[in-house]
């Protein structure tokens, strides 16, 4: 058959998310205003924006614990079962004390949501052991989680989204309160995660730099509105100006991406984007 | 050596012998479900299932029914209450508690005060705050088996999702599990829980059996399922190691008229709380 030929391709392409015109409006203010943009099986995508930009209500919606207004999420092509997502969210703090290893943690994603006590099983325990490695996380998978610094918790929560084998992979600001090189060692493994297991990775931050290295593509949020397409595309003055409706310049140096105000008239807004605005530096 | 510290008798006595069926029951379906309890931050919810089981308790007194159906009664209705006033917000969860503490305080106030000027007598007071489990009828093993089994089978069923909605609330629902509905289906259970646990050692003291032991668990084991038989085991211990002293406490002054087993069941969970602090938490070695 003429399809053998495609096969691969097809299923290499395969659309893991699509998001169609959506349109969000919570308590008469509009958080998301028809965003629209779709993601493919093994790319690793930036959803970037500064707080309040919309990024947690976008994962809502994506997840289905919020409705949209308007519009269409589809995620693996439509026959959606509760395992196609893996979610990473964004604080998470446990008690020292918690009697919970991390791979009680991982096991939990595997059938959590199952009823009754889990049984001993050897492919049970092999499926875990594969996530611990995957992860990178034997030395510390047998202590409780709670006791786990930032990055060591990061990586317990990405076994625990990755081992129910899904389609989509949603990480809500997992690198905020990371130093700079746990944050590294983090986006490196997900980005080798994403080629390896053909996993749409999405994850959101305020920075964008320390994902430019492994970014295949950018969703930028802004008030709401979304600019999609590679970190060249979107990441240009006009684009980014057009999307925050005043003027603003992208400069690139050193390999970073810093986004500043132009000298605009809207001086709130301004301000917004020096603040806490994507790719804003300090600095050193 | 023996014989000196099981008084003669211990072991024929038909009331110690009830007396230890029903408390190694409570224990284990109280250490069940006092580890989710601990993990969840419940613990003052619990207590005030307790002490508004005090009104249950006394008002069954009044109307000549077995105290455990007030307990019972009572709790669960209190959950409820609490449920509806919002208990699973954070910022509900206090105000909700107090509110339903206050209001079960005052009715117990009532009926324990219409029990002690009609029937002339402060037993029922003593026996509804701070329990009596010598004095138990025969006729309760089998309600507190059924009901014993009911709490702990339903933590048994929602174990897993009961512990990812406990760990984190947003794991649980990104996997959609209905987050409410297991936190109220677990406050149902620990109503049941605390209502038991008021019949042996008493609505005011109900809540050290449920969390001492599981809190003292908790330290000593990194295992959710270790948890739970680890606070059983402590809580059935000090029960039966609390009846055998109350029973050799016939002996003892100033009264030789016996201490009450409550004291010693609550005194032993407590040390053995503190004893388990005093062993540095294991975290890294198996």
């Amino acid at each position: 058959m003429t399809t053998d030929v495609l096969a691969p391709t097809t299923t290499a392409r395969a659309t893991a998310l699509s998001v169609e015109d959506v349109s969000v409006r919570l308590g008469g203010r509009t958080v998301l205003d028809h965003v629209g943009f779709s993601l493919k099986a093994g790319e690793f995508t930036g959803l970037i924006g500064s707080n309040g930009a919309g990024k947690t209500t976008l994962f809502k919606v994506i997840l289905g614990v919020q409705p949209v207004t308007s519009g269409r999420i589809t995620v693996a092509g439509g026959q959606r079962s509760d395992r196609d997502i893996g979610y990473v969210p964004q604080k998470f703090l446990l008690d020292p004390d918690m009697p919970l290893r991390g791979r009680d943690l991982i096991a939990l994603g595997l059938d959590g949501q199952k009823l009754g006590v889990p049984l001993p099983s050897r492919t049970r325990r092999a499926r875990v052991e594969e996530m611990v490695e995957a992860v990178d996380a034997r030395e510390f998978a047998d202590a409780r989680v709670g006791r786990l610094s930032g990055g060591e918790q990061q990586r317990i929560l990405i076994a625990h989204a990755l081992i129910s084998r899904p389609k989509l992979l949603l990480l809500d600001e997992p690198l905020a309160n990371l130093d700079l090189h746990a944050a590294q060692d983090v986006v490196g493994l997900l980005s080798r995660i994403a080629s390896e297991q053909r996993i749409a990775v999405l994850i959101s931050a305020h920075e964008m730099n320390p994902l430019l290295p492994v970014m295949d593509r950018i969703v930028y949020l802004a008030a709401g509105r979304a600019a999609t397409g590679t970190v060249d595309e979107v990441v240009r003055s006009e684009v980014l100006s057009k999307l925050y409706g005043h003027h603003v310049d992208v400069l690139r140096v050193h390999g970073r991406v810093i986004v500043v105000a132009g000298t605009g008239h809207d001086e709130h807004a301004a301000d917004d984007i020096v603040d806490d605005g994507p790719g804003a530096v300090e600095i050193v | 050596m023996v014989a000196a510290i099981f008084e003669p008798g211990f072991f024929s006595s038909s009331s110690v012998q009830l007396a230890a069926a029903v408390g190694a029951i409570v224990a284990i379906v109280t250490g069940c479900v006092g580890v989710f309890t601990v993990i969840r931050g419940q613990s003052f919810a619990g207590e005030a299932l307790g002490d508004v089981g005090a009104a249950g308790g006394s008002s069954a007194y009044l109307a000549g029914v077995a105290p455990l159906w007030g307990f019972m009664a009572v709790a669960v209705a209190a959950a409820g209450v609490m449920e509806l006033i919002g208990i699973q917000r954070t910022r509900g969860r206090d105000l909700a508690t107090g509110i339903v503490l206050g209001a079960g305080f005052g009715l117990a106030a009532l009926f324990l005060y219409l029990g002690t000027t009609y029937d002339n007598t402060t037993g029922a007071t003593v026996t509804v705050l701070f329990g009596s489990i010598f004095a138990l009828n025969t006729s309760i093993l089998p309600l507190v088996a059924a009901f014993g089994a009911l709490a702990t089978g339903m933590i048994l069923l929602l174990y897993r999702p009961l512990l990812l909605a406990s760990v984190s609330p947003e794991l649980a629902s990104a996997r959609r599990l209905p987050v409410r509905l297991i936190g109220g289906l677990y406050l149902l259970a620990m109503a049941l829980a605390v209502a038991l646990s008021a019949v042996t050692i008493g609505a005011i003291l109900s809540t050290a059996l449920l969390v001492g032991p599981a809190a003292t668990a908790l330290h000593l084991t990194r295992r959710p399922g270790r948890a739970i038989l680890t606070a059983g085991l402590i809580g059935v211990g000090a029960m039966w190691l609390g009846i055998l002293l109350a029973y050799d406490s016939y002996d003892w002054p100033p009264l030789h008229h016996g201490w009450p087993v409550s004291f010693f069941v609550v005194t032993i969970v407590l040390l053995a709380y503190i004893a388990s602090r005093a062993i540095p938490a294991r975290t890294r070695q198996t």
